[in-house]
């Protein structure tokens, strides 16, 4: 396969970056997109020119490190995946694929194609958590039986990789598929009730002070979600905002 | 060669560890306020000890390479963790899992350190509902478990393909309570670079900013390793792109012993390699063999018609597949351990019974489970006479709720449907066994050098089993480590703040930039990767699945010869003092090209075979493992000596006063 790729290229967080044209050769469609961008690092790096920096770690869908916007997707065409799980095969010969990083206010550019996205981590270090003390002195797992349904539901709103797909995909880059899957997990399970009014609420006022966007129900989110997160849960966290503000 | 002293305490097995804590030395809660520790790597080893040092109320420093702590490699694992519940009725208990623990790593790992660890794992299970981790449960509410490899019993905790995740995002959460506290102070994108020792103590380290390039320091009055493993020394390997054993071989270089460093584990179940292009190798979790079952053609023509594509999997009758493992194994069938699976899957594709294009791939297939959960669902919800269609519907649904995310994985990355066509496995390397040395309290040979998770060596011998990597990160961080660093802290109470500004803190920092230096003066030939990549293959080829005396010794020196080359003519472009993807890998492969060479001495001083490390000239008729207790039940501990060939052996003598030694069957 012969492609055309058009990168960001952008050398830190102060310069100013640009789209540049990079052709390549011999892509094949077993390849993954990462492995398709190391062919073209190997290239420039034997010509002595800086490789193109992009964040990946696990390289198998789950740490969440990938953030590449793809033909103006994140994560690019395919569905209910991330970069590093997107084939070449679902390319053809000849194509011009675009490549830049996750955009955001709140996701400022550190080089190239990568991103800080710090402010998912401050939204998670205000609540996103059960106020438990890590001794091992606590209850017997099974003392407390919890309905299947809650149970699988709180794990589906956990299984979020914080990615910032949900972000990228936003008109208004807004993080209420991120923060509400988090608000979710803890509200489904008996747990988690307990600091449930505080938790909506700091988690909500970290996420507004961080510079994301309000939600308009586009549902874009949803539909780039490499993890499938619902939008039942932003519904979810709406409610529990509400009755946490009628709480006081 | 001196004898090493674990330091286990004294007394009945199942009363070592409680003893243990009722004499070890405490400091008070407002003397914790004066002490800092420095923890390295936030899975899950790492992850948890930080939250509970910080709870505690020391002053936690933690580093990591990743943007987050949250995506620390223990994110992928899958299928489960371990705990002796006993949930399922079907006796198990602390003992048991002790003892298939001990003979699944083929009696090479420290009995009391493996009977601490199934104690705690009740407790880990406790915690992590408490801390709302959604485990798996059954319509009743209560937890569901399933089974794994070398038992036989159900003890397995999950929830669904992605336990890892689970877990790990559980201590995330537990760290951020303490960063909100400003109990912890994470510094993300970092990595450690070298140990900095004051008067024989770890005291700090320095650590490279991998966003601006700046070269830090940081001290503390300990120092706690929590980096993982070292899997990628093999290039293709389960882990992440970023694993390294940086900060476990730059402590091994100022003076912690490394432990074992042959016993690496290669699972059996992974999706083959596809090509020349590949960068690493995607886990199918070890929970399908729960209802997998795995076979190759009986006939070789049919292994062959299968290759060519004339063949297709499912138009294969039952009688002409083989079903190897349950035909040698009939006791633990499909569920043998790691080891033993991923040799007898070598051992059809070397024979010729592949059935990838590069004949070297074995089938898992579902259809029999989807047939047996069909038939099962709709029995009860009362459907009489229903046809085979509708069977099938129902069983994959099943199959689909318990394993759903694995098969999209496969789907993706092979693009065959494994609910309609048999998945294609092949091994491939997925854990080490050996690391850093430790003691009963998991402090290295380095005072005030701890070391926590799959860094260290400590519980799984020459083969870890399933679910036990998830326990033994987070019993070590959450519950072990936090109480016996304890006893060593004790000391430091008066010492008051560590400075960096001392001629060793220089002295180490010096050192770092000149390496760097190094790194970046190199002639510019080739790339890092195509040196990594080199490594991999000697790694693959003669120290892998099997090795023998003569390719070991070939290892060793090709790998010093390729070490030289790198060093001399490595080419990094851009800059030291930015962000530089291509620096930060050189200096893991630099480290890699050490530990290489180390792990094909230790494999060839090891003259027996046991667990994963299968010398092809100590086995029994049958092709099993052929261990020697005579002569080597010993941990090896290797001590640094400048080049890798003259590390120099010390013994760790294994007693075991609770377990027989026997021949581990799984007949």
């Amino acid at each position: 396969m012969k492609l055309n790729l058009k990168i960001w290229r952008q050398k830190n967080a102060k310069s100013k970056g640009e789209m540049k044209d990079y052709p390549i050769n011999g892509i094949e469609g077993d390849m993954s997109f990462l492995e398709m961008l190391d062919v073209l690092n190997e290239e420039l790096i034997n010509k002595g020119e800086e490789p193109v920096q992009f964040d990946h770690d696990c390289r198998e869908g789950i740490c969440g490190s990938c953030s590449l916007q793809i033909n103006g997707e994140p994560h690019g065409p395919d569905r209910l995946v991330t970069t590093c799980q997107l084939h070449m095969r679902k390319f053809n010969d000849g194509d011009t694929i675009v490549i830049e990083p996750f955009r955001a206010t709140a996701f400022p550019v550190i080089k190239d194609l990568v991103i800080d996205r710090s402010a998912f981590d401050r939204i998670q270090q205000v609540g996103g958590y059960i106020s438990v003390n890590t001794s091992g002195n606590t209850v017997d797992a099974n003392a407390t039986p919890i309905e299947k349904e809650n149970a699988d539901d709180s794990f589906y709103a956990a299984t979020c990789i914080g990615c910032g797909a949900c972000v990228a995909a936003c008109k208004n880059a807004s993080a209420m598929l991120f923060t509400s899957a988090k608000v979710s997990q803890f509200a489904l399970l008996p747990q988690g009730r307990v600091e449930a009014t505080e938790r909506v609420q700091s988690m909500v006022r970290q996420m507004d002070l961080e510079g994301f966007g309000n939600c308009t129900n586009t549902g874009a989110c949803e539909v780039e979600c490499p993890k499938g997160i619902s939008l039942e849960n932003i519904a979810r966290m709406n409610r529990e905002y509400l009755s946490a503000n009628l709480k006081g | 060669m001196g004898i090493l002293d674990s330091k286990v305490p004294s007394g009945p097995l199942a009363d070592k560890w409680t003893k243990h804590k009722n004499e070890i030395n405490l400091v008070n809660p407002a003397n914790k306020r004066n002490i800092d520790v420095i923890v390295v790597g936030t899975g899950l080893a790492g992850g948890s000890a930080a939250a509970t040092l910080a709870e505690l109320g020391y002053n936690v420093k933690t580093f990591c390479y990743q943007d987050s702590p949250r995506r620390a490699h223990s994110i992928a694992a899958q299928g489960g963790i371990n705990a002796a519940k006993n949930y399922q009725g079907d006796g198990d208990s602390a003992y048991r899992l002790f003892y298939d623990t001990v003979k699944g790593g083929d009696y090479r790992s420290r009995e009391a350190n493996v009977y601490r660890l199934a104690e705690e794992s009740s407790n880990i299970i406790d915690q992590c509902v408490a801390q709302g981790v959604p485990f798996a449960r059954e319509y009743g509410g209560l937890l569901d478990n399933r089974s794994f490899g070398g038992v036989l019993v159900s003890r397995t905790f999950y929830a669904k393909g992605q336990t890892g995740q689970q877990l790990l995002l559980g201590c995330y959460a537990a760290m951020n309570r303490q960063i909100n506290r400003g109990k912890i102070k994470p510094f993300n994108r970092h990595e450690m670079m070298d140990l900095v020792l004051v008067d024989g103590k770890a005291r700090g380290i320095i650590a490279r900013d991998l966003v601006t390039g700046e070269i830090e320091r940081h001290s503390a009055h300990a120092v706690v390793l929590a980096s993982g493993g070292y899997g990628n020394v093999f290039y293709l390997s389960t882990n992440a792109m970023g694993s390294n054993v940086m900060a476990a071989w730059r402590a091994h270089r100022r003076g912690a012993y490394f432990a074992n460093p042959c016993f690496t584990q290669i699972h059996p179940t992974c999706i083959p390699v596809s090509g020349d292009h590949q960068s690493k190798l995607t886990l199918m979790s070890e929970s399908l063999r729960n209802d997998g079952r795995i076979w190759v053609p009986a006939r070789k023509e049919d292994a062959e018609d299968i290759r060519s594509g004339k063949l297709k999997p499912t138009q294969l009758k039952e009688e002409d597949r083989d079903y190897y493992l349950e035909r040698r194994y009939p006791a633990f069938g499909n569920l043998v351990p790691r080891d033993v699976a991923s040799r007898a899957a070598k051992e059809r594709c070397d024979a010729g019974f592949g059935v990838n294009k590069t004949g070297e791939a074995v089938y898992l297939d579902f259809a029999a489970a989807i047939q047996r959960y069909g038939k099962e669902e709709a029995l009860t919800h009362g459907m009489k006479d229903t046809d085979e269609k509708t069977v099938t519907k129902l069983g994959r649904d099943v199959v689909e709720a318990k394993y759903g995310n694995l098969f999209q994985m496969y789907e993706k990355i092979v693009d065959e449907n494994p609910y309609e066509t048999p998945m294609m496995i092949y091994p491939a390397v997925h854990y080490t066994m050996g690391g850093l040395w430790v003691d009963y309290n998991l402090q290295t040979t380095i005072d005030g050098c701890y070391c926590v998770g799959e860094a260290n060596f400590s519980d799984h011998g020459a083969n870890r089993l399933g679910a036990s990597a998830l326990m033994q990160g987070l019993a070590d961080g959450y519950f072990v480590l936090p109480y016996t660093i304890g006893d060593y802290l004790s000391d430091d109470i008066r010492t008051g703040e560590i400075t960096t500004d001392s001629p060793e803190f220089d002295h180490a920092e010096t050192e770092v930039r000149e390496r760097i230096d190094k790194l970046m003066s190199g002639s510019g030939k080739h790339s890092v990767d195509y040196y990594h990549k080199k490594l991999g293959l000697i790694m693959w080829n003669k120290c892998g699945m099997s090795r023998n005396g003569e390719e070991l010794q070939a290892a060793i020196d090709e790998i010093a010869e390729l070490r030289k080359d790198f060093w001399a003519n490595v080419k990094i472009p851009g800059a030291g003092d930015a962000m530089n993807s291509e620096l930060e890998k050189a200096g893991r492969v630099a480290d890699f090209l050490e530990l290489g060479e180390l792990f094909a001495k230790d494999a060839l001083t090891r003259n027996e075979s046991c667990g994963g490390h299968f010398r092809e000239e100590y086995q029994t008729k049958e092709g099993e493992a052929l261990r020697d207790d005579e002569n080597f039940k010993f941990v090896s501990a290797w001590e640094y000596k400048g080049e890798p060939k003259d590390a120099v052996l010390h013994k760790e003598d294994l007693k075991y006063e609770n377990i027989e030694l026997k021949t581990r069957s799984y007949k």
